[in-house]
């Protein structure tokens, strides 16, 4: 939650996509990714990207919270009390939440099993917090929803790589279809949260040797 | 006016009501379609305690139908037929283990490791699914059990399925609600499982629930052992709490079929 974003107010002709807003939607990707440069959301991306599956579903779960609570909360920013603005967010994230799990429960609950536990989790994720609070409390509906898509697919790449890796390496397989011939040697240490931490540790490194970022 | 306690308290008022309707209208929608999937898991759950796997659910209810039969048993080893449920696979382990557990702490009276009568244990419904020989409807290939109790954080379970001579085990699945990740949530994995295949529950001709043990890697492991799982000591510890207590509550029934056995011989 340490950044603010603060996007000036425009006038009402601007374009749906304009570059601004394309900005609003790609800063998270790279230059100000809520995982590799914030670090946020790191428990549910160590412990979700054993396999790629997972972590798809994750993803979407994370987007499709992201995007609405941002959504709601900026349609309701001029009505919500700011001394219980908090409650409010995480009432309309746990809100979110619970409707997510209810639908993986009744249509994917084989998924919903392994991810069940890490969506209830998607509540204490600073992500989403970290977007009402800083973005959507500030800012019009459109922008909001653009900013929770920028925020979500950044963190949804960083997790799909990181399990892209780590179900190839630990299991030979990419979404459960093996790849690797069986003779190709398994890196055990992939399958456990430490695998995690090693590729999400060389993901930082390699994008902050790229762009140059330091922390200040 | 936006900050005053009437407001407040009205927009809190009015969102909770919001909140709590849509989230009504979501569960009793999607309610059938989770029953189904929660029956079908079940089914899917028995099924692998003696390898038959898949993700073809369909599949394997078909299978399930064709080779299953199942019973509900007392701790006393008799059959019932009025046990609270549609079906077997309708019994609550979860609600007759909380009915169990209260007499077992009773009897045991503090000392967890005392030795008591489980046949004493009352109003307990234990389930139990034969696995028929493929064609036939008399001949069962193994009796799987639905065992339950609680790990480190939170509810385990699991179905251990026996061979016919109810003295070895021919495989066994275990489930958690939230053990810890690489740690007491090992107990689902496969490696974990397969240790206990072909261990026996019989020693000296007593009942002897086989016990996971401290530590992994362990050696001169005996037949009613299995190696432990490390940096999981109390999930250990709540899983074989889980197998001494319904082996035992079983033993009745399973001495009844060994008793059969004999004197078919």
């Amino acid at each position: 939650m340490s950044e603010t974003a603060e996007v000036k107010e425009v006038k009402k002709s601007e374009e749906l996509l304009s570059k601004r807003r394309r900005g609003i939607v790609a800063d998270p990707l790279d230059d100000n990714n809520p995982i590799t440069v914030q670090v946020l959301g790191i428990c549910s991306a160590l412990a979700v990207t054993a396999k790629m599956e997972p972590s798809l579903v994750m993803s979407i779960a994370v987007m499709f919270v992201v995007v609405f609570s941002n959504l709601i909360i900026s349609l309701m920013r001029n009505l919500v009390p700011q001394r219980i603005r908090i409650i409010v967010q995480l009432g309309v994230i746990a809100t979110l939440v619970i409707v997510v799990d209810q639908v993986l429960k009744a249509y994917l609950y084989d998924v919903s099993k392994v991810v069940g536990v890490y969506v209830g989790l998607i509540i204490t994720n600073c992500i989403v917090m970290g977007r009402l609070e800083a973005f959507a409390m500030g800012n019009k509906p459109w922008d909001s929803v653009l900013d929770g898509l920028g925020s979500s697919l950044g963190y949804a790449w960083v997790i799909l790589a990181v399990a892209f890796f780590r179900e190839l390496l630990g299991s030979g397989a990419v979404f459960g279809v093996q790849v690797l011939p069986d003779a190709f040697p398994k890196v055990g240490l992939m399958t456990s949260p430490v695998g995690a931490f090693i590729i999400i540790g060389m993901i930082i490194w390699v994008q902050r040797w790229r762009n140059g970022y330091v922390e200040e | 006016m936006q900050q005053s306690n009437g407001y407040v308290i009205g927009f809190a008022v009015a969102m909770t009501v919001i909140i709590g309707g849509l989230l009504a209208t979501v569960k009793v929608v999607l309610k059938e379609r989770q029953d189904t999937e929660i029956a079908l898991d079940t089914k899917k759950q028995i099924l692998q305690a003696v390898g038959v796997t898949g993700d073809d659910k369909q599949a394997l209810a078909a299978i399930y139908k064709e080779r299953i039969q199942s019973v509900v048993v007392n701790a006393q080893g008799e059959q019932v037929s009025d046990f609270g449920a549609k079906s077997p696979e309708d019994v609550s382990v979860q609600a007759n283990w909380k009915v169990m557990k209260k007499q077992v702490a009773a009897l045991k009276g503090g000392d967890k490791k005392a030795s008591i009568d489980y046949t004493s244990v009352n109003d307990v419904n234990l389930p139990i699914f034969k696995f028929m020989k493929e064609g036939s409807k008399t001949e069962v290939e193994a009796y799987i059990l639905p065992v339950y109790g609680y790990g480190l954080w939170n509810d385990i379970w699991g179905y251990v399925a026996m061979n016919p001579d109810m003295k070895t085990i021919k495989g066994a699945v275990f489930g958690h609600a939230g053990e810890t990740p690489g740690l007491g949530a090992r107990m689902s994995d496969a490696d974990v499982q397969d240790r206990y295949q072909g261990k026996s529950i019989v020693e000296n001709g007593k009942i002897s629930p086989v016990l996971m043990m401290k530590g992994e890697g362990n050696t001169g492991i005996s037949d009613n052992e299995v190696d432990g799982m490390s940096g999981a000591t109390l999930t250990r510890d709540g899983l074989n709490e889980m197998m001494v207590n319904y082996l035992n509550l079983y033993e009745p029934y399973m001495q009844k079929i060994r008793g059969n056995a004999v004197s078919l011989r």
